[in-house]
């Protein structure tokens, strides 16, 4: 424990500024990810262990595209659409056929599904890992905001997540289909009765989870090492997103992945031998006093 | 209660079964010669196996186009421990046993490395460790197996060298102020200290300023980075590997960490290297592999030939195994014999000529450990050779630290 270099940090808007941007970076991709398995959850509760899977497809997806096209606009956006589609076919092929049996057989689909990429992945791309490199336009030097360092790269990573997380929170209130969404999320039969094509609603919802996903791999991809199994330490992390922000609400895992992309941050400097620790300890104070999550609401 | 019997026909399928075998079975025994090689084949750090595999597979054609050893042509067995270390002391005594492997090549990192060693211990054979680091496999004389040798860099040997290049290039650059960033588990930890403790010898002012520890395949380090950045020590030293280091370097460009201090790592492979598609001009690092150090046209012939064959880098790894081979040829041949005693006393002291000695030799030293590799420091750039300005570390330096460390360690 380190508290005298806490207080320092704090002291200087240099590291305040460099440690904040640090914790909204690893937050945002964090929530990217934990919004579909959320939203998944929340609709069709689905416990989609195979969702680390879409994220590594999506990093892989990117990395090919970006190689055969040269562009990373395009890189980005196949691996959304790609993983979008491979949502729906997850959903179609497999996860519909388990809805309302026992969770461990939704388990063993995911599980089986995991594992089957890690070995698609190395057929594919090869066992060793891979660096996709920065693409040109932000080979470019950091900026510099009250003495702190933010990368310009990363500063429109977390704008264009800040601009999902708004464009999803609005879609899921006012929209129509938000709306339908919302209201399958309480009552899936009552939502079928009056006339919904609720096959075509999960699907749909899938897809969107899917290209999060997708999304969050390709853009993390030109800063992070592209490997076969690379899923499961994100997969972990965005379980306890869910469960602090409560299972089902994109703002509580909005929430919670800041908080935990804040204490990773400041973490490191305070508690340097215990980061990783201290996202535990959040989880289980925010449990103890909201058994629900943050913004958790009790399942009848 | 019923017994099994075995019935007339099983007895009778058996036996013809095992009477069309056995010729079979005799026959390649007493013409074809089997290496038994292990290691890890799957999974994340395949690429140690793989790369130690495709050497040996090269090794094999030219010695069988030799006329193999003691006129039998060799043919390797490749085994899969995963990495685990019950497993590779199962294999490697499956291959000796059941599967007639006459000699070993353990191919194995140290956890496996470390099992292997006793079963060797037991069963005589002679093998040869190809990629274990670890110093203590041959420096501690409790752990040292008589038939089982080392030929690979050794822990202690790169760490001398390596302290002793920063101390010097610390002083001339007038650093002084270091952080260091290393893996958080035995090796990180451990291997960082040694530097450490030498390079505080060779230069005693330098100060610490902030230590970081990511986990093993932490896919996000922006934390560690910005860390570092904010201690602002002038010099920082990585023992980050393989994907890790990709990562690091792809996330360290992005805070231009590589313009504000000067980073040294020892870990800087082919396979690092030709991955990171921005490499940093200027990263003080080690040779692990490289085919310009030693320059000379053995080493460059066999690093293009390797390219060309597997159309990738050859590692580190490749050119222990290479050795290795290298070794037996000579020894079975000075021997005369298979036997681990006979192949024993005459690795035990013997100097060959390679390649990929700094000076065109490698002696295997009385402690079953190689001396005289290529060590060297030089500096990245971002396309091939990726490492230039190589400075050959100082040999007699190295041995004589060692001896002192060892003192230390009360192995002698």
């Amino acid at each position: 424990m380190d508290l005298d270099a806490l207080g320092n940090c704090f002291a200087s808007s240099a590291c305040v500024v460099t440690q904040t941007t640090s914790g909204l970076i690893v937050g945002m991709l964090l929530f990217l990810v934990a919004a579909g398995l959320t939203l998944i959850f929340g609709v069709l509760k689905i416990v989609n262990f195979a969702h680390g899977t879409f994220y590594m497809l999506g990093g892989y997806v990117a990395f090919s595209t970006l190689a055969l096209t040269d562009s990373y606009t395009l890189a980005v956006v196949a691996a959304a659409a790609a993983m979008a589609l491979f949502g729906v076919l997850f959903e179609r092929l497999l996860i519909a056929r388990v809805y309302g049996s026992n969770v461990l057989m939704q388990l063993l689909i995911c599980y089986a599904v995991v594992l089957i990429f890690d070995d698609v992945v190395k057929i594919v791309w090869g066992p060793d890992f891979h660096a996709m490199g920065m693409p040109p336009a932000f080979q470019v030097a950091p900026l510099f905001i009250a003495g702190g360092v933010v990368p310009p790269f990363y500063a429109v990573l977390i704008g264009i997540s800040a601009v999902i997380a708004i464009v999803l929170g609005l879609g899921l209130a006012l929209t129509r289909i938000g709306k339908t969404v919302r209201a399958a999320a309480q009552n899936p039969s009552m939502v079928s009765a009056l006339g919904v094509n609720t096959t075509l609603l999960f699907a749909l919802v899938f897809a969107v989870g899917g290209a999060l996903a997708g999304l969050a791999g390709a853009l993390a991809a030109p800063v992070r090492s592209l490997s076969p199994g690379m899923g499961f330490s994100i997969l972990i992390e965005s379980f306890i997103v869910t469960v602090i922000g409560g299972m089902g609400s994109i703002a509580g895992a909005l929430v919670a992945a800041l908080v935990i992309g804040l204490l990773r941050g400041f973490g490191t400097i305070g508690f340097p031998m215990f980061t990783d620790g201290l996202t535990y300890v959040a989880m289980i104070l925010i449990l103890v006093t909201r058994p629900h999550g943050l913004f958790g609401r009790e399942v009848a | 209660m019923r017994t099994r019997k075995i019935g007339r026909r099983t007895l009778l399928a058996t036996g013809t079964a095992g009477m069309l075998a056995a010729p079979w079975v005799a026959g390649a025994q007493a013409k074809t010669l089997r290496i038994g090689m292990q290691s890890i084949l799957s999974g994340p750090i395949a690429l140690l196996g793989t790369s130690s595999r495709n050497a040996l597979q090269m090794e094999a054609e030219r010695i069988n186009a030799a006329g193999g050893f003691l006129g039998r042509p060799i043919e390797f067995v490749y085994r899969d421990s995963k990495g685990q270390p019950q497993e590779a002391a199962r294999v490697a005594r499956e291959l000796v046993n059941s599967t007639g492997c006459e000699l070993l090549i353990d191919a194995e990192a140290s956890s496996g490395s470390f099992a292997v060693q006793e079963v060797v211990r037991d069963l005589g054979v002679a093998c040869i460790h190809t990629n274990s680091e670890t110093s203590s496999l041959t420096a501690d004389p409790k752990i040292r197996v008589p038939t089982a040798f080392r030929v690979a860099r050794q822990g202690v040997h790169d760490a001398i060298a390596g302290s002793t290049y920063l101390a010097k290039f610390a002083t001339d650059k007038k650093i002084s102020k270091w952080a260091t960033c290393s893996p958080d588990y035995a090796y990180g930890r451990d291997t960082t200290a040694q530097y450490l403790e030498f390079f505080k010898r060779a230069k005693p002012d330098i100060e610490v300023v902030t230590q970081a520890w990511p986990k093993l395949g932490q896919a996000d380090l922006t934390e560690v980075i910005t860390k570092l950045i904010q201690a602002k020590p002038q010099a920082l030293f990585t023992l980050l590997y393989a994907g890790d280091l990709s990562a690091f370097v792809n996330q360290g460009n992005v805070y231009a960490l590589f313009s504000q201090m000067t980073v040294a790592s020892p870990n800087f492979d082919y396979p690092v290297l030709t991955a990171i598609k921005n490499l940093p001009t200027g990263i003080q690092s080690a040779t692990r592999y490289l085919e310009t150090f030693p320059d000379n046209p053995g080493n460059k012939a066999w690093g293009e030939a390797y390219r060309k064959k597997f159309n990738e880098y050859p590692t580190n790894w490749s050119w222990q195994n290479t050795v290795a081979m290298q070794f037996y040829e000579a020894a079975v041949k000075k021997a005369n014999s298979l036997d681990g005693k006979a192949l024993a006393a005459a690795l035990t002291g013997m100097k060959i000529n390679t390649p990929f000695g700094v000076d065109g030799t490698i002696t295997m030293r009385d402690d079953h450990t190689t001396i005289n590799y290529a060590i060297g420091w030089g500096q990245t750039v971002p396309k091939p050779p990726y490492i230039t300005d190589v400075k050959p570390a100082d040999w007699g330096r190295i041995v004589e630290l060692e001896t002192e460390w060892k003192k230390e360690q009360h192995y002698i």
